[in-house]
């Protein structure tokens, strides 16, 4: 981690932690979600095993896009991002401390879910759930490596709102998809998840390295 | 010096607009815009709204790149290479209301690692603030916005300073104190180019005036500083 690096996801933090936008969206529209799945489909043992995965997932995937879209409209908002640019520094030490921050905010939205959604499910984990905690990390730095980097794209069109989730959510579903697999192998203990957390950890290396190539571009784009 | 008066380029050259022009879509914010900028002068640039002069400071900042035509800043045709160098001011204050005006600084000046900058109170004093007002910029008037939103520009102690309307939202009195300070850097051999509608306030530091018109350079007048 560079020193850079460090005073970007600092002064993210910070403003976070003063402001609590990011979180308290996430966390009011995920619990949403997932309080209104569970009372359409009053799950019940292995059905509420079955579904949970994709449900979590989607509830995650949902409330990280206001969160996505905040970051950097609060660089937007008094012009800041032209300070930044004015700065010396790489815009890929910016883009990373985006994404760390971000990806912190996430996961303390699911620390906060996870019991809630135990309970409303009636989960019990079949399969081995220390798991759980390679393949959420996995999809959700998945999430939020791509989301920033096109909420960065889309920041300057009128229509950021709707242009994010447009971008984002096709490019993001085979990570997606591997991760509900995953979860749902877990949950059920029905397979093995170990092929879909590779395949997320090649989406996340291959995803994080493009996005921190292509972001001086999108940093300067007019 | 307008296009039909280019000098030839001389050791104190700080800045270099030929023939720029800067198109939005189909709508010319600047047209065939030439002028020289020598090192440790005052340049104040007149216009009605509209006139491309916010479009020029971004330019010359390296925030925009011209449609046409070329910009030398520092001797370099890429002037977001000379970016270290240049303190950009923009009429929004560019800094974040959530933090504190120390906070903000402090963010900003390790931005700039292995340069001398100045200390955030430094700055703040500079510009006539209390560097220990513990209130976030949320907080602030908009005149004290835009007194920190220079403490940020002088912070790296830029040779070329390009100021957006920077005596607006301020009383009179802070104006005048802020038009003695400019006149300070520009002793010490630094550029400076500010954009105004209040010629009378920036006039006492102008070594030339720049009047531009849809786009174009409709004068070009030397000053006569007083300060």
């Amino acid at each position: 981690m560079t020193g850079i690096l460090w005073v970007h996801l600092v002064k993210d933090l910070r403003i976070e932690w003063r402001s609590r936008e990011a979180v308290n969206s996430m966390l009011f529209f995920a619990l949403l979600v997932v309080v209104l799945f569970s009372l359409s489909f009053d799950p019940q043992g292995a059905f509420s095993r079955d579904i949970a995965g994709g449900v979590l997932c989607v509830a995650t995937m949902f409330a990280s896009v206001s969160a996505l879209n905040q970051a950097w409209a609060r660089e937007i908002r008094h012009q800041v991002l032209d300070a930044q640019r004015m700065a010396p520094t790489p815009g890929a030490d910016m883009f990373l401390a985006k994404v760390l921050a971000n990806f912190l905010f996430v996961t303390v939205v699911q620390v906060v879910l996870a019991p809630v959604f135990v309970v409303m499910y009636n989960l019990r984990i079949l399969g081995d759930a220390w798991k759980l905690a390679l393949v959420l990390p996995l999809g959700t730095w998945a999430l939020v490596a791509n989301g920033t980097f096109f909420a960065a794209l889309s920041i300057r069109s009128r229509n950021r709102e709707l242009l994010l989730p447009l971008i984002l959510f096709p490019i993001f579903m085979p990570a997606l998809l591997a991760m509900v697999l995953a979860t749902g192998s877990i949950l059920t203990g029905d397979s093995d998840p170990t092929l879909w957390i590779k395949l997320l950890l090649g989406y996340d290396i291959i995803f994080t390295t493009v996005s921190l190539l292509l972001f001086e571009i999108v940093l300067h784009a007019e | 010096m307008p296009a039909s008066s280019l000098a030839p380029a001389r050791p104190s050259l700080c800045a270099r607009l030929d023939q720029v022009s800067k198109l939005f879509g189909s709508f010319a914010a600047l047209r065939h815009v030439s002028a020289d900028l020598e090192s440790g002068r005052c340049y104040v640039l007149l216009g009605e709204n509209g006139a491309g002069k916010s479009t020029l400071l971004r330019i010359l900042a390296g925030l925009l790149h011209p449609s046409l035509g070329t910009v030398r800043v520092f001797g370099d045709s890429e002037p977001h290479k000379a970016r270290a160098r240049i303190g950009y001011m923009s009429h929004a204050p560019m800094l974040y209301d959530e933090l504190t005006a120390q906070e903000n600084l402090r963010y900003f000046r390790n931005l700039y690692p292995g340069r001398d900058c100045l200390t955030p109170a430094e700055a703040l004093r500079q510009v006539g603030l209390d560097p220990d007002l513990d209130r976030t910029l949320g907080q602030y008037s908009q005149g004290m916005r835009q007194r920190t939103s220079l403490a940020r520009v002088l912070l790296p102690v830029p040779e070329l300073l390009l100021l957006d309307e920077p005596f607006s939202n301020m009383d009179i009195e802070s104006a005048r104190q802020m038009v003695e300070l400019l006149a300070g850097f520009r002793q010490t051999n630094r550029t400076i180019v500010i954009t105004t509608h209040q010629r009378d306030l920036a006039a006492p530091i102008a070594d030339w005036i720049f009047t531009l018109h849809a786009g174009r350079v409709a004068s070009f007048d030397p000053g006569k500083p007083s300060v």
